[in-house]
């Protein structure tokens, strides 16, 4: 008894010690996301709060004024909009049938191998470089000039993976009974794909589809030599106009105007109009994501 | 005729030195199993010769031969992972769809060699339809799920669509129970009703020969007992092959089994000489439960 | 007959699938044939030899691109310093300790940190981050090294975290069990047995984050200053190879010496990054299957 006692509490403390490790480190992990959390909110908070009060309905509904001292952003709106609807036009039908083949047809081998590599490599291409790419590609060889043209192709090609990504994610979602289920009836491939894989894979593809458009719209790289305007005192009118655009002008009014600290206040108010607009996108996708799944599970 | 053969109970005969199923009740049926002695290349449904099957790294069948006679039920019976499931799969080569197989041998199908490089496998398929151990109906409706097959075959007509769709379920004693709903989600059926739609769905593409992988492995006995009628009235116009895992069934339902081991064929023949007097100590063991 | 089709629908898809080679592809062939008569004009060795980037001076223009890869390298390891550690942490807590519920209430914080902007993030950088840098560190202006590492340490922080979480996920929870088993802690599972068996996916992590710290643009452009002249340390204003394109593409007249330098410095940068994100990917593709 006598020796067995000391090595009991030896344990103890060691249990106590390691117990109290455990906590502290734990409490550690869980404080560097309070950090990534405060960091966060600190960005929104200053943004949102000096942004706000610059929001009104001629802010969002007149063209810059004045040298872009007073007015609004509509034209810049307007352009990411154009833009961004390009791009989707671009990045949707290539992603998704990327997908189909990715995870339908050559589910192994070395292309598919090769496919995914450049995919992945292809998220991590610098935009600044597609930016160059866009301007060598679409803006000269191809003759589009600067325009919402160029800038919206140059953005779809470069959000094609996350399109590719998300599709993916959508089609693997489909239960491989249905695909078995249709080519055992005598289903050819496609015909087992446009009727039993695609209809439920849908809604999961919009996810992607909006996660792309929302990267696409915060974008600044890529069209800053592809079609991005200074200032345009008309709104575009056709594919082959340049454009403004809403992370284009947040990058003048913060950097490149003659009154910075004047325009200031009009700067807050476009990076609130910018986050306030891809959240709304991420969110959707969210809850789009959200929902689907539900469903998913109820099959 | 096929309704006195669901009063089952095999009574075994001797006749010239072989021993075959027979029912009692059936004169007729009698007739036609002595008739049908599997001897002749046309009477002989599907040949597998000299049959093996490997997943990339594992050999799941070696060397089976096995002749199945048409419009008969012949039950794969044996111990889990022996190879039914892959066997049963390389019929309408189901199997192709898993990357890096490979196999030898041949599966002749009549007449044909389905692993010749001509074959086409969506018309095999159309031909030997499958039903799998798990219920899978589409996320479609009822009508719309038995309609697939005749779709994706070219057949649009509303009215013959109609018409095969109601055959079909009537076939599958399914009609009675959801002729109102047929705009339904077929998602919204019992187990075994999904079953039975299942196989109306095979039927409505008009096979000749059905798979089942042990179609009754997810469902209650009383869906069961509706799944095993459904077979035996079929069996008088298709070739069916079941995979089960339940003995008694396997005695109900079949004219022929086979027994396979560790990825062999050890013993094929009559149901009822299978199971009273099994020619190899391995199906017997098997059989009476020793093992498996 | 419908074999034709079939043959005919599958390879439209392959061909589409090819895309992503056939852009990577693209990128290269018309980033470096654009950089050629640069190349020709200039000298490849001149671009790294000492000096500077003016190619706009009067008398003799310099091309070196020395001091814009060093800032680039400064920016991005300075970003990786705290970017890797509290990304780490992160991916850990919420791979480890983290609850179902909790975790679905923590993960959309890396979301939405991911979703915002480049350009909001440098506009930040600017109006905020800066006067509190001068401030702490008694500086005329906070615009420099250290303002565009925290920047873009924030940019590449949800790759981090998502990547890493992906890697120490993936270590199989047999490994864990038999370490618990033996009577350890499950901090002291995740310190000895966890974290050492997702290393090398946690490398491939980092890596990939100062794939991202590399590329970036906009941040940098907006909170680093920009400055030509050698950085020594990080309260100095750097230029960035990517902040060099972007300043100075939208003003070079096309087709001039300068104008095909820039598409080099173009090509530097991708190929920095592609062998970066390569070597990341294999280490992590190689992780996966070993795991
Ligand atoms: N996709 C596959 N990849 C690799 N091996 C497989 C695959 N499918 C089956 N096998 C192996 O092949 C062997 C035969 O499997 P099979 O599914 O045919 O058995 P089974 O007789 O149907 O078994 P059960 O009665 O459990 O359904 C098994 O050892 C199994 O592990
Ligand atoms: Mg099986």
């Amino acid at each position: 008894m006598k020796i067995l006692n000391p090595d009991l509490k030896k344990t103890n403390t060691e249990q106590v010690h390691r117990n109290w490790t455990q906590t502290a480190a734990f409490l550690c992990l869980r404080l560097s996301l309070i950090v990534v959390f405060l960091i966060l909110m600190v960005i929104l908070y200053d943004i949102t709060k000096k942004g706000i009060g610059v929001i009104s309905w001629l802010f969002l509904t007149e063209a810059p004024r004045t040298g872009m001292t007073e007015g609004g952003i509509f034209p810049a709106i307007v352009g990411t909009f154009y833009v961004t609807l390009i791009a989707t036009l671009v990045a949707v039908p290539l992603g998704i049938i990327t997908a189909i083949y990715l995870n339908e047809y050559a589910l192994q081998g070395r292309l598919n191998r090769l496919i995914r590599i450049s995919l992945r490599n292809m998220a991590g291409v610098p935009s600044i470089v597609f930016g160059l790419f866009g301007v060598a590609l679409f803006v000269q060889r191809m003759g589009f000039r600067p325009s919402l043209l160029a800038a919206g192709m140059t953005l779809g090609l470069l959000t094609l993976p996350v399109t590719v990504t998300a599709a993916e994610e959508a089609l693997k979602a489909v239960p491989k009974s249905y695909r078995e289920g249709g080519l055992a009836l005598g289903a050819t491939k496609w015909q087992m794909v446009k009727s039993l894989v695609l209809p439920p894979a849908v809604p999961g593809m919009l996810t992607g589809v909006i996660l792309g458009l929302s990267r696409a719209a915060g974008e600044t790289a890529p069209i800053l030599f592809t079609g991005a305007a200074f200032f345009l005192p008309y709104l575009p009118d056709s594919p082959f106009s340049q454009f403004m655009a809403l992370p284009y002008h947040l990058f003048i009014l913060a950097t490149q105007h003659h009154d910075i600290s004047g325009v200031r206040p009009l700067a807050y108010g476009t990076a609130f109009v910018l986050l306030v607009l891809v959240f709304m996108l991420n969110l959707s996708a969210v809850l789009l994501r959200y929902r689907y799944r539900k469903q998913i599970k109820q099959f | 005729m096929t309704k006195s053969k669901l009063e089952k109970n095999p009574v075994l005969t001797e006749s010239k030195g072989k021993l075959i199923s027979l029912n009692a009740l059936n004169e007729s049926r009698q007739h036609e199993y002595t008739q049908k002695e599997i001897k002749t290349e046309k009477e002989v449904k599907v040949k597998v010769n000299d049959f093996s099957f490997y997943y990339s790294s594992k050999q799941a069948l070696q060397n089976v031969n096995m002749d199945i006679a048409p419009n008969e039920v012949t039950a794969l019976i044996g111990p889990s992972g022996c190879g039914k499931t892959t066997f049963l799969r390389t019929i309408n080569r189901m199997n192709d769809l898993i990357p890096g197989t490979r196999l030898e041998g041949e599966v002749i199908v009549s007449g044909q060699n389905i692993y010749h490089p001509a074959v086409d496998v969506v018309e095999l398929r159309r031909k030997v339809g499958l039903v799998f151990q798990q219920p899978n109906p589409f996320p479609k409706s009822i009508y719309e799920n038995v309609a697939y097959g005749p779709k994706i075959h070219g057949k649009k007509k509303r009215t013959l669509l109609d018409e095969i769709v109601e055959e079909s379920l009537q076939q599958a004693a399914l009609w009675d129970e959801v002729k109102d709903r047929l705009k339904d989600s077929a998602l919204s059926l019992s187990g075994g009703q999904q079953q039975r739609l299942c196989i109306a769905r095979v039927l409505a593409v008009r096979p000749e020969i059905i798979l089942m992988d042990e179609p009754t492995s997810a469902l209650d006995p009383v869906a069961t007992q509706r799944i095993e009628d459904l077979i035996r009235k079929l069996s008088s116009g298709y070739t069916i092959i079941i995979v089960t895992h339940n003995m008694q069934q396997a005695a109900r339902i079949s004219d022929f089994t086979a027994f396979f081991l560790l990825g062999e064929l050890v013993e094929c023949g009559k149901t009822a000489q299978i199971f009273t007097k099994p020619k190899d100590t391995r199906t017997e063991e098997y059989i009476t439960g020793r093992f498996g | 007959m419908h074999n034709f089709k079939e043959n005919a629908i599958k390879y439209f898809f392959m061909a589409n699938g090819m895309l992503s080679i056939i852009i990577l592809l693209g990128i290269f062939y018309l980033l470096l044939s654009r950089s050629l008569p640069a190349l020709q004009n200039v000298g490849l060795t001149n671009f790294f030899a000492p000096g500077y980037w003016n190619p706009t001076a009067y008398t003799t223009p310099q091309y070196s691109i020395l001091n814009l890869i060093k800032g680039t390298f400064m920016v991005g390891a300075g970003s990786l310093i705290f970017a890797v550690p509290l990304g780490v942490a992160c991916a850990t807590y919420l791979a480890e300790v983290a609850g179902a519920r909790e975790r679905e209430v923590l993960k959309p914080i890396i979301e939405i940190l991911a979703g915002i902007p480049s350009v909001v993030l440098g506009f930040f950088g600017l109006v905020v981050v800066a006067p509190v840098i001068a401030e702490l560190f008694g500086l005329n202006s906070g615009i420099n090294a250290l303002n565009g590492s925290i920047l873009v340490g924030i940019m590449a922080l949800p790759t981090i975290v998502s990547l890493a979480e992906d890697a120490i996920s993936a270590v199989p929870q047999s490994y864990r069990h038999a370490s618990l088993a033996l009577g350890a802690t499950k901090w002291q599972t995740i310190l000895r047995i966890t974290l050492p068996a997702a290393l090398s996916g946690i490398i491939a992590a980092s890596m990939l984050g100062m794939g991202r710290a590399v590329g970036e643009t906009m941040t940098v452009l907006m909170a680093t200053g920009n400055a030509l002249a050698k950085p020594s340390s990080f309260f100095d204003s750097v230029r960035t190879l990517s902040a060099n394109i972007a300043i100075e593409m939208g003003e070079v007249p096309v087709g001039s010496v300068h104008y095909h330098s820039l598409f080099f410095v173009g090509f530097v940068l991708f190929m920095i990054t592609f062998i970066i994100n390569l070597l990341a990917d294999v280490i992590f593709q190689r992780y996966r299957e070993e795991i």
